[in-house]
């Protein structure tokens, strides 16, 4: 690695970027197959209930079309992620608006419009829960009529599963009983007992490429279903081969998987691909011609995951000095119809819930509800956006009942080096957030506007003011997350060109997947970037380095692919006369030597590694106590709002985003991470409402799911500090999640700033502004109150002409 | 995309007589598209009702603007694209290029046409506040011949209008008379680009002195089709700005609002947010008259 | 059916198609140029962005009939042969494009502005792409590639 610049740290062009560029990049839309069909799903009306009678009218030929019913499935009619009671298709029972019950197939798109309208399906409704105290009042009263949701020892949800509750958590600080009577003192002892409730509302991935995937069936020469292989846009391809084998009954190297271009996904393709991908296999199956699937933007929205829904209850004590004595927190997520994902999001809302804190006593007790609501799922920060809301909110109402500023307050408790967290991880790390605050107060000119806009505001009417949140974020899968998921990754070398292949299952869609890891590996073996590719993310060909998620590639697979070009080199080294140091033609030179002379049979030129922690990381998921992640990101952002006080309309006009993230291995990359992150956030806090009505998602256009335009976001700055941590390739963690986390308290303490008004729910939309403002003696009157049921300037109609 | 396309008639007759003709021969039968920003959008979710389309979209015959002496003269089929580029129109009528510039994206102004944008007759639409605070009149055509009324005639309840079956809007034509005036316009959507208004306000106002002695103003999703606001007027004009009454001028201009407005809760916004944000307008609108 | 005359990025063609068909699947079906995307279907996203006699339009809003005999230009017509036009060149250098769905419509709202304004503010900048959302970006690298661009266009003008 003599000569050339270090790669690390450089922001050589995306891999797939000319293609993007060019429009030339592929997507599973743009992507046909010979005798290709086209799918459609039939779903439910209603939000709970049984089917009654499901008619095929005469308006259409039935024959002409293939459909697909729960008796069809060949396996078990089942979507499995965590718990086995996702149905793959309804049969019978409807749990949520929008469930699929049928699937039908045909040559013609137009046709299957027809095909949709000439279905009718009468239900017996049962009364339906949208809510999480709907669901705890259900519990709470006996009512087993309202038990929507229930375990069951076949689907496995027996052990942690209560009515209505897919999961609970329990976290203690220390030893349980003594962490309850160290709190009993707290209390007892405190100067202040602060209260607050927090809560966040579902929000929508709003990728814009829509789910999406193109299915196929082979059949042995008896007519046995042989093998089932689907591509489409998605992040996680083995999960989807995971679920393939349940629906048919096949073993995993007989359902193939294939990543194709993927517009945005956000974890709203993570878990869900595994229904679309296994509701097209089986109507190629049904039909015997490849099959695509395509939703519409009405589709996408209405019927497929948005984030969790939570509400966040904080009870602290502290000293009279502002220090926190102890802590009870109460996370409730809603997680929808089915369990999915929720236990593990769940998790994540549990363990960021205490922020970046001290506590010396601290209990948090969390649970998932069931609501008759499309599943939510995973969306970037998994939980932690929604606990980090709750906490970072609560310091700022802390330090208003405590007599301190909100940088005081957080100077006087802030986790430090050799500090012990919550779950009792010591942190090694030389991370110092104290000097992060200093830091990123200055560049935002903080302390500036603070005294100028408390002055300007007496007479303006915009009123102005900053906030900011502190946090942290855990790189990669809880505890003893990554030793399960046992990740592979595999290189190989061409021995003529000595270009080398990647072959890992994380996928790219628009993070920096394929550049990130190909930099890696040039750098480690110092060969130029333009010799390291990776392969296309097909699972007959790729080994599973787990699901691209949880802000794990940089950092745990990363790391895997930097031990697997070190392993590439050590062999390159013993038995290929590479010298050290070497430079690129010295590889080049050693593996066309090794090629001609030492390669014996295909698969020599392999270099396959598997995840070893790179320090110790000890998790007792039944204590919930030890290492809780590999990694922690170490993040403060400011927000500057302005709030008109004509329309009642906050805008965010500057933010700045500093993040301690071991190493920035791309620049480039990792700026338009932060800063395409902090739109998002800038979104939930600000513009994002699912409006409901009875389960159903009345806006599912984007007419009227506001997500921010280029007019509507602020210059956001974006700062990183590098301290590095073993587990990642030159230092490097996770990012691709962190930048959700800070935008909505920062920007709800800053509006409280501005405004004198605390607000503890997002969205925030100016009705809600507007209503806490004008107290005209109504309970209610902010967007809450949105008439759900009437559209009429979106409502597309012909216009009427007088006679 | 949730309709069948095969299912759908469109033509484009070669003159504005031949559709005209179209539209005499068989009334009711044949729906007029011009831009097609909101036929396309009805279309695309399935809900176009209407089998058989005309194509305005090339006439040249409604795409016009011609300035005389006394007034602009605004054919039907000009996009806003051309609204916003116009020389005289922005000299003369600025309430309309600003409402221009705010109506969806660059793209669809591109494509969207005044015509459009009135006939279709939304609440919420973006011109008309300016268009009915300019006191526009508007010119029906058919085959048996032209009329005119003033616009504030043409919208008739929810999505209706006067146009017959058999009729095109041909033109709009707005006087112009506002020089020396005082004009403002004002709309709140849901963010600050592309969005459907919650409200929005357009006022002009000739002063003498310290009184105001003509107002007008028209308002977006105050009502169930785009209004003037006459009791607002009524009840300011006359008003003094003066530092000493203008706290009471505002008052009153509040309270005729809060009467004359009768805005809805929808899947966007509620009826009082709406009533008491235009009112907030108008206030922000006297208290900039006064200086 | 009818058959329409279009040409798309140059090149003439007769396509048979029913007059209401969307511009969008007239390109992507019938043309087969899949570069222009479906983002929304209701003229919202900017995905499906073309230019359209030298004007930006959502191709999913325009009926086949409406663009007969127009001249249109599609990303796919955006680049030189190989090289890339310096928008692309200055997309791709400066991070303006992630998970590139949105980037078709991009460039050319990009193309469009950058005709009616070579030397753009900020705030032309915003106004002339805020009708194509990108949920990746932030907009951020965006701004900056347009800006580049701007420079690059300057010093080297459009043949």
């Amino acid at each position: 690695m003599p000569d050339t610049p270090s790669l690390i740290g450089a922001s050589p062009l995306r891999k797939e970027g000319r293609a993007k560029v060019l429009g030339a990049a592929r997507y599973i839309d743009d992507i046909e197959l010979p005798g290709m069909w086209h799918g459609a799903t039939v779903r439910s009306s209603i939000a709970r209930g049984r089917i009654r009678s499901i008619t095929f009218t005469d308006a259409v030929d039935w024959s002409e079309y293939a459909i697909v019913r729960a008796h069809d499935i060949p396996g078990e009619n089942i979507i499995v992620h965590l718990i086995k009671d996702h149905p793959c298709l309804a049969d019978g029972l409807i749990n949520h608006v929008e469930e699929p019950i049928l699937l039908i197939a045909h040559p013609s798109k137009a046709a299957l419009l027809k095909a949709k309208a000439a279905i009718k399906i009468e239900y017996d409704p049962l009364p339906g829960i949208f809510t999480i105290e709907e669901s705890e009042a259900a519990v709470e009263a006996g009512d087993a009529d309202r038990f929507i949701w229930e375990p069951n020892e076949a689907a496995g949800s027996a052990t942690f599963g209560s009515p209505n509750c897919f999961r609970q958590y329990q976290l203690y600080s220390g030893e349980a009983k003594e962490t309850e009577e160290g709190l009993a003192r707290a209390f007892e002892e405190a100067a202040f007992i602060v209260e607050g409730e927090y809560s966040t509302g579902a929000q929508e991935q709003l990728y814009i490429e829509n789910n999406g995937v193109i299915a196929e069936c082979f059949r042995d020469d008896q007519g046995n279903i042989a093998s089932v292989c689907v591509q489409g846009s998605m992040q996680c391809p083995f999960y989807l081969v995971h679920a393939l084998t349940l629906v048919f009954n096949l073993p995993e190297d007989k359902c193939r998987v294939i990543q194709v271009e993927t517009g945005g996904a956000f974890g709203g393709k993570e878990d869900f691909p595994s229904v679309i991908g296994s509701h097209a296999a089986l109507l190629a199956m049904k039909c015997g011609h490849p099959v695509k699937i395509i939703y519409d933007r009405a589709e996408d929205m209405a019927g497929t995951t948005k984030r969790h829904p939570s509400r966040t209850r904080h009870r602290t004590a502290l000293s009279k000095d502002g220090i926190l004595l102890g802590a009870e927190i109460e996370v409730a997520l809603d997680g929808g119809a089915y369990t999915t994902l929720s236990p593990t999001v769940l998790s994540r809302a549990t363990l960021h819930a205490p922020g970046p804190y001290r506590w010396p006593f601290l209990r948090v007790r969390s649970k998932a509800m069931a609501t008759n609501i499309p599943p939510h799922g995973a969306f970037r920060g998994f939980g932690a956006p929604q606990a980090l809301f709750g906490i970072e909110r609560h310091m700022d109402r802390v330090a208003k009942a405590v007599g301190l500023t909100p940088e005081e307050l957080r100077r006087r408790n802030f986790l430090r080096t050799g500090d012990v967290t919550v779950t009792g991880q010591k942190l090694h790390e030389a991370f110092d957030m104290d000097a992060m605050l200093t830091r990123v107060l200055k560049e935002h000119g903080y302390r500036e506007k603070l005294a100028r806009f408390a002055e300007e505001n007496k007479t303006s009417p915009i009123k102005r003011g900053v906030g900011f949140a502190a946090f942290l974020h855990g790189a990669g899968f809880t505890g003893s997350g990554e030793r399960r998921l046992n990740s592979e990754v595999v290189l190989d070398f061409d021995i003529q060109s000595a270009h080398v292949l990647v072959m890992v299952s994380s996928t790219e869609f628009g993070q920096g997947t394929n550049t990130i890891l190909s930099q890696v590996a040039a750098h480690t073996l110092g060969i130029p970037y333009e010799w390291v590719d990776t392969a296309k993310v097909d699972t007959s060909l790729v080994p599973n380095s787990g699901p691209t998620v949880a802000s794990r590639t940089a950092m745990i697979v990363g790391k895997l692919v930097e031990r697997a070009s070190n392993k590439m080199l050590q062999k390159l080294r013993d038995t290929a006369g590479l010298p050290t140091p070497h430079t690129a033609e010295d590889f080049k030179r050693a593996v066309i030597y090794y090629g001609e002379k030492v390669m014996k049979g295909p698969g020599d030129n392999e270099f396959s590694v598997r995840y070893e922690p790179q320090a110790p990381v000890f998790w007792d998921d039944v204590l919930y106590r030890g290492e809780a992640y590999p990694g922690f990101a170490w993040a403060i952002y400011v927000a500057e709002v302005a709030v008109d006080m004509n329309t009642y309309m906050a805008t965010c006009v500057r933010f700045d985003a500093l993040q301690e993230v071991g190493r920035v291995l791309h620049p480039v990359l990792a700026k338009g991470q932060i800063e395409g992150g902090v739109a998002q956030g800038i979104g939930y806090a600000l513009y994002e409402k699912c409006v409901y009505d009875q389960g159903h998602l009345r806006n599912n256009q984007m007419t009227n799911y506001i997500m921010p335009t280029s007019a509507d976001l602020p210059e956001i700055h974006v700062h990183f500090e590098e301290v590095p941590s073993v587990h990642g390739p030159g230092g490097a963690k996770g990012i691709g999640e962190l930048p959700m986390d800070g935008p909505g308290p920062a920007i709800l303490n800053a509006i409280e700033n501005a405004t004198g008004v605390s607000f503890h729910s997002i969205p925030l939309l100016p009705e809600d502004i507007f209503e806490r403002f004008t107290s005209l003696g109504h309970p209610h009157g902010g967007s809450e109150d949105f008439n759900t049921s009437v559209d009429r300037d979106t409502e597309v109609e012909a216009p009427e002409v007088t006679a | 995309m949730r309709s069948d396309v095969t299912q759908y008639e469109l033509t484009a007759p070669a003159t504005l007589a031949a559709v005209l003709a179209q539209l005499a021969a068989e009334p009711g039968k044949h729906t007029p598209i011009a831009g097609g920003t909101e036929l396309m959008v009805a279309l695309g979710v399935g809900r176009l009702g209407a089998k058989s389309l005309l194509s305005i979209n090339h006439l040249r015959e409604l795409r016009f603007i011609r300035v005389d002496d006394d007034a602009i003269h605004i054919g039907a089929g000009t996009t806003f694209s051309d609204i916003r580029r116009n020389a005289d129109i922005a000299r003369d009528l600025p309430l309309l290029v600003q409402s221009a510039s705010w109506t969806g994206s660059v793209a669809n102004q591109n494509r969207g046409t005044l015509g459009g944008n009135i006939c279709n007759a939304s609440p919420a639409a973006d011109t008309p506040p300016a268009l009915l605070a300019y006191g526009a009149t508007v010119t029906l055509i058919s085959a048996t011949g032209m009329r005119t009324m003033p616009y504030t005639e043409f919208h008739l309840g929810y999505k209706r209008t006067a146009l017959r079956p058999d009729e095109l809007l041909h033109t709009i034509t707005v006087p112009r008379v506002f020089a020396g005036w005082k004009q403002h316009i004002r709309k709140v959507g849901t963010r600050n680009a592309q969005a459907i208004s919650k409200t929005a306000l357009a006022c002009v106002a000739k002063l003498h002195g310290e009184t105001i002695t003509e107002l007008r103003i028209g308002a977006a999703s105050l009502a169930d089709r785009p209004i003037r606001c006459y009791a607002t007027e009524a009840a300011l004009t006359g008003a003094s700005l003066a530092a000493s009454d203008l706290e009471s001028t505002v008052r009153a201009g509040r309270a005729a609002l809060a009467q004359e407005a009768k805005p809805i809760d929808d899947i966007r916004s509620t009826g009082r947010y709406r009533s008491i944000v235009a009112a907030n307008l108008l206030e922000e609108f006297l208290r900039s008259l006064a200086g | 059916m009818s058959t329409m005359q279009l040409t798309i990025n140059g090149k003439r063609h007769a396509l048979d198609v029913p007059p209401m068909k969307r511009l969008l699947d007239v390109l992507r079906e019938d043309a087969h140029l899949t570069g222009t995307k479906e983002g929304c279907g209701e003229g919202e996203c900017g995905a499906c962005a073309v230019l359209l006699n030298g004007e930006l339009v959502n191709s999913c809003l325009v009926p086949a009939l409406q663009a007969n005999g127009a001249t249109l230009c599609t990303i796919e017509g955006v680049a030189h042969e190989q090289h890339l036009h310096p928008i692309q060149q200055c997309f791709l250098e400066n991070g303006g494009a992630q998970c590139g769905i949105c980037t078709p419509g991009m460039v050319l709202a990009t193309h469009h502005l950058l005709d009616k304004y070579p030397n753009p503010t900020m705030e032309q900048i915003k106004e002339g792409l805020a009708g194509n959302l990108c949920r990746c970006t932030g907009y951020m690298r965006i701004f900056e590639s347009v800006q580049e661009a701007a420079q690059a266009l300057s010093l080297n003008p459009d043949p």
